[in-house]
């Protein structure tokens, strides 16, 4: 682009390319705007939980017969009992109050309801992917199997599957299957949809090239699997096992609503709402969301690794 | 048990199995006969699937409890459509459309907002990622606690449920509009506003419809979870867990029939929507 004559022909969109929006720092010009943002959530949950829980406050003080100034009501929604909006130091303490200052095996430590969900997860997305690859290789393999199978399949992501997890944990309960089974089973349903769905897909992408350079081969079906379509399916499936595990999650904790199941983070959901508790709510959902994102940074971890063992360039 | 409806369901299993072979082997490349087949096969197989489930329900004895054959859902369906009509208008005429509306649309403005202020977009899209994996569902007590039983805390569920997917999907499609044709609009010296109008969000639409279907399902499940939170004494999901208290497993099939039955409208509304919004999009290209 040194020609003087090629800079008249630069059009202002590559000129805004060619502008150095990252240079050396560049990690720091992506952080700032992210806690730019954080921060204003933040913010902007401390003035909502002054705002909601004021009329509160101000209402129990009058009642006792001590109004209270502008600044004793401010300080009193940041510690109200049972606040509408709990402030995110309340929620903070009582995560740290159940997480470290007890110990796991206590039924009042999210770390052990955390643990009850997870491993209904887990093994929900575990079954879950088994199924939906499964189920891939088959539609795959067989025309009279796609033809048929996969509208269902598609159709079925339509529907709101969740309205049948009550009915599988009490029917389930009912022929004396309990515990992680039921749960996990709702999981699965969920989780392998996406799988099945983004394996049928990575199955299917290796070029014609490919598969008919095998054919000259005269590979197997089975060495066309092994050798050509699974290794080509991998990164699909590693992005559907981010789907999959994070709505595994969101099946686990459903699954425990209607049972009025004792232990999880549902449960603790589920409790919190019946009592009136907002802060244990909040720190159950804030516990959750911990735990998609971890499940889900560890798929995306474990699928790097995996892809570039494989050669995958990234 | 009864062996004689097993073995004919089986071999309308097997039947329907073999003739769906056949057809697949006499379908032609493309045209009128190829669509046909297409759509009956896949029909046959559900008929095959719902006869296998009649057959074994019937052939083993399974109590009704546990799962009712699809004769006895049938028959509750028809005789209960006045309450399956009243739940459906309280969860999906009411909590689910106004939040649905109101979520997309909002997410679709912020979106704007968003694409238009770069220091946002870089703030704002990481963060909106992240709550889109979230389980987001779990805002629905604190939503029935803050809105009351009736189908405002629902919709308010459906609302977050929905705004971020939105979100990140219209950010993602404002971006496809390809630089030829962004420099071709700056040529015709249009502003912002004819760009976006014209050429960038009619680009974005099949990422915005891509977000809408996402959201036709997400909606359908918020509203039926918040009510496991507390409803008035109507709904589908009210409906739904206190039946499967009483082991009336049939209504609850029964209901779960009409969800899905939603769902599948929906989806195909939109659907059909899409196809007349994006026609010039290859997918749809003959």
């Amino acid at each position: 682009m040194g020609n003087p004559l090629m800079a008249t022909l630069t059009t202002p969109s590559e000129l805004a390319q060619r502008r150095p929006v990252f240079r050396a720092g560049g990690r720091f010009d992506r952080l700032v705007p992210i806690l730019t943002v954080v921060l204003a959530i933040l913010v902007l949950w401390y003035v909502f939980a002054v705002i909601l829980n004021a009329p509160g406050e101000i209402d129990r003080a009058e009642r006792v017969g001590h109004p209270l100034s502008f600044t004793q009501t401010i300080t009193a929604t940041m510690d109200a009992r049972r606040p509408v909006l709990p402030a995110p130091h309340q929620v903070v303490a009582e995560l740290w109050k159940t997480t470290v200052a007890t110990p796991v095996t206590s039924k009042r430590s999210l770390i052990y309801h955390a643990g009850v969900t997870l491993s209904s997860t887990l093994l929900g997305f575990a079954l879950g992917t088994a199924l939906g690859i499964l189920l891939a290789i088959g539609i795959v393999h067989s025309k009279a199997l796609d033809k048929s199978l996969m509208p269902w399949i598609i159709t079925s992501q339509t529907i709101p599957i969740i309205a049948l997890a009550p009915m599988v944990i009490v029917v389930l309960n009912a022929i004396d299957i309990t515990g992680l089974l039921p749960k996990a089973l709702i999981s699965m349903y969920l989780a392998f949809f996406p799988v099945a769905v983004g394996m049928v897909k990575g199955l299917r992408s290796p070029e014609i090239m490919h598969l008919d350079l095998m054919h000259t081969y005269s590979a197997s079906r089975a060495q066309t699997f092994w050798k050509l379509r699974g290794p080509s399916a991998v990164p699909f499936l590693f992005t559907s096992m981010k789907v999959a595990i994070a709505i595994a999650l969101v099946g686990a904790i459903v699954a425990e609503l209607p049972t009025g199941a004792v232990a999880g983070l549902g449960a603790r959901l589920l409790a919190g709402s019946y009592y009136g508790q907002t802060v244990q709510i909040w720190s159950a959902l804030i516990m959750a969301s911990i735990c998609a994102a971890l499940l889900v940074v560890i798929v995306d971890a474990v699928g790097k690794v995996v892809t570039r063992r494989m050669g995958v360039q990234p | 048990m009864n062996v004689g409806i097993l073995v004919a369901a089986l071999a309308f299993w097997i039947a329907a199995w073999a003739v769906n072979i056949a057809l697949l082997r006499a379908r032609p490349e493309g045209g009128a006969l190829a669509r046909v087949i297409d759509l009956v096969v896949p029909l046959l197989f559900g008929a095959a699937l719902l006869a296998l489930w009649e057959g074994l329900v019937r052939g083993f004895d399974v109590p009704p409890v546990l799962l009712p054959p699809p004769s006895m859902i049938w028959e509750r369906i028809v005789t209960s459509t006045g309450t399956l009509w009243a739940d459906f208008r309280q969860t999906f005429l009411k909590a689910v459309l106004a939040g649905f509306a109101l979520g997309c649309g909002s997410g679709f403005l912020v979106a704007i907002l968003v694409d238009r202020v770069g220091f946002l977009r870089r703030g704002m899209l990481p963060v909106a990622n992240l709550m889109a994996a979230l389980p987001i569902v779990g805002v629905a007590p604190i939503m029935v606690m803050w809105f009351g039983f009736d189908w405002q805390s629902k919709a308010a569920v459906v609302l977050v449920m929905t705004f971020f997917p939105m979100l990140v999907n219209t950010v993602a499609g404002l971006e496809v509009a390809g630089r030829m044709e962004r420099d071709l609009m700056d040529t015709y010296a249009s502003g912002y506003w004819q760009a976006l109008l014209k050429l960038r969000l009619p680009a974005a639409m099949p990422f915005v419809f891509n977000a809408l279907k996402i959201n036709s399902t997400l909606a359908l499940i918020g509203a039926i979870v918040a009510e496991f939170f507390g409803t008035p004494i109507v709904g589908m999901g009210f409906r739904i867990s206190t039946e499967v208290g009483r082991m009336n497993i049939d209504m609850v099939w029964a209901e779960i029939f009409v969800a899905a039955l939603a769902g599948s409208a929906f989806y195909g509304v939109l659907a059909l929507i899409e196809r007349g919004v994006t026609f010039w999009h290859p997918s749809y290209r003959r």
